[in-house]
């Protein structure tokens, strides 16, 4: 009978449970979980703070998911050590699994810097897990400052999260603009006044350097006063167990499509790996959670002896912030054609005759389609194009092509 | 399984299918009801009615499909092959809005959610090909 071990019990490792039951209905699985949750939905958190949802209502699987799919949870528990020579993983506590293979589903862990006197902070957080977002809902009142350290998705989130429960919140940045993974000055700053309206102050191109007590040094020479602390800086994916194992890692575990790492029977999927990014041809960590099921799915088959391999992975984010829709998709080297209505913005970049990326604020309808032009890399030659930029609509398709979408079943 | 299969050489571009699914799920006991109200259907007519080419757009029922893959909220699944929506765990990110490729997917009056489940509540053949006057849309095997 076939060994599965499972390290990380997030998305990925929902995926990958999934995955191996579609090609072995036998083979024992064991999930090592070092929160003590069953597999939820981690983007959640900022939703749960603004009471949009619920802890009960955030679980990624129902009641009976591992039971069903005859898994073995060890909850509370990190893996420290893969021999992938022996094929053991070793818990701490001492606990030795034997595995035949292995995924390792680790995410990603919050970087925080080494600032100065952080350790004279009493209410600090970081904003990853449910515990964390829990311990910060209680720990915030409405009287209190909130400093926000980071302007990336995870801050801004947490700032929307947290604007119907605090009293203040200010956000700070080393970088000149919010989001700056994922959009450029123009469309930053769009975002940015509408966020400004609901009342989040902003610090940027400016960061704490140091705390001391409830006060935050700035770099700019700035003293900032606040209540509750929330470290949002950036993550790291958690790249150790393979790493150490002599496996080949950049930013992230490097893995194929296939989710095989560069060791025998040692598979990775998730926030913990960095795969090709189709829409530049770049090794990235492509950190989001559609990635996470997809490669943890293919992982799982390939662990079990199928054939499957996640070859279209393309960055992309949906973010809504104080009712204002953010899409972005894709890479933004090529040529950029920007069709933004005075209401928004909605950029195109197109390179050696594809689709590479867009940017859409406010202007979402039917992004999907722009969004499939990218993963099934369609000639922009085969489409019209014109029409395209102007409004999603499957008549930039050829009557042939609409024929097969909507007169045949599809994958 | 039955699905919902577009003519659209057939399709007189009416919306009434948009009407008929409005109507469908808003629990109103006449659609006369629906006048006057922005309507938030299910399934949308797009094309150009000047070059005289429309067609209706709903939920494929993908085999595979992207938005399960993709939400955030683990708020959409397959029951019997029929992709079918949690609104009570949806939170209205928009994520599926970002992958299905087919755009069929667009938010209701709430800013949560809805999709069509081929009328699987609302009592057998979907209410968009009941109501269409031509056959452009029908329910059938493929």
């Amino acid at each position: 009978m076939n060994e599965y071990v499972i390290i990380g019990n997030g998305v990925a490792a929902a995926g990958c449970i999934e995955g191996i039951r579609s090609a072995d209905s036998e083979g024992r699985i064991t999930v090592v979980s070092e929160e003590r949750h069953p597999v939820y939905c981690r983007p959640l958190i900022s939703y749960m703070l603004e009471g949009k949802t619920a802890p009960g209502k955030m679980n990624y699987r129902d009641e009976g998911f591992y039971e069903r799919n005859g898994c073995r949870v060890i909850y509370g528990k990190k893996a420290v050590s893969l021999d992938p020579v022996k094929k053991s993983v070793v818990l701490e506590g001492g606990e030795e699994l034997n595995f035949g293979s292995v995924c390792v589903a680790t995410g990603s862990s919050p970087f925080v810097p080494p600032f100065s006197g952080l350790e004279t902070v009493e209410k600090k957080f970081t904003f990853m897990t449910l515990d964390d977002a829990e311990a910060l809902k209680n720990a915030v009142t409405g009287e209190s400052s909130v400093l926000i350290v980071g302007g990336g998705l995870i801050g801004l989130k947490c700032a929307e999260g947290l604007h119907g429960l605090a009293g203040k919140i200010t956000v700070c940045d080393l970088a000149d603009r919010i989001l700056s993974s994922i959009l450029d000055s123009g469309c930053a700053a769009f975002v940015q006044k509408h966020i400004e309206e609901m009342g989040i102050e902003f610090m940027l191109s400016d960061s704490a350097t140091g705390f001391d007590g409830n006060t935050a040094l700035m770099r700019s020479g700035r003293k900032v006063k606040f209540d509750v602390l929330v470290l949002a800086v950036g993550v790291r994916a958690n790249i150790s167990l393979v790493k150490d194992a002599g496996g080949e890692c950049g930013r992230g575990i490097s893995v194929n499509g296939r989710g095989e790492t560069s060791l025998p029977c040692v598979y990775a999927a998730g926030d913990c790996t960095e795969c090709t990014d189709i829409s530049s041809g770049a090794r990235r960590v492509l950190a989001i959670l559609p990635n996470a099921y997809m490669q943890g799915h293919a992982a799982g088959v390939n662990m079990a002896g199928g054939e499957e391999d996640f070859d279209c992975a393309v960055p992309m984010n949906s973010a809504g912030f104080f009712g204002l829709h953010v899409m972005t998709a894709g890479s933004y080297d090529g040529e950029c054609d920007d069709m933004s209505p005075e209401s928004g913005i909605k950029r195109f970049y197109v390179k050696d005759g594809y689709l590479t990326g867009f940017i859409l604020v406010g202007q979402t309808e039917r992004a999907g389609i722009y969004t499939g032009l990218i993963r099934n890399r369609v000639p922009l030659s085969e489409i019209d194009f014109e029409l395209m930029k102007k409004i999603p609509s499957n008549l930039i398709f050829s009557s042939k092509i609409r024929k097969k979408r909507f007169g045949k079943v599809v994958k | 399984m039955k699905r919902v299969y577009v003519n659209e050489e057939w399709c007189l571009g009416c919306h009434l299918c948009e009407y008929n699914c409005a109507f469908a799920n808003s629990g109103l006991s006449d659609i006369a009801g629906l006048r006057g109200r922005r309507i938030f259907p299910r399934i949308h007519v797009e094309g150009d009615e000047k070059e005289g080419i429309t067609f209706a757009v709903s939920c494929r029922h993908c085999t595979d499909p992207l938005c399960v893959k993709s939400c955030i909220a683990g708020a959409i699944s397959k029951r019997d092959g029929v992709t079918v929506i949690n609104r009570e765990k949806c939170v209205g990110c928009l994520t599926c809005v970002l992958v299905c490729p087919y755009g069929a997917l667009s938010p209701g009056e709430d800013g949560i959610m809805q999709k069509c489940e081929l009328c699987t509540e609302n009592g057998g053949t979907p209410a968009c090909v009941s109501g269409c006057p031509n056959r452009a849309i029908v329910y059938a095997e493929e």
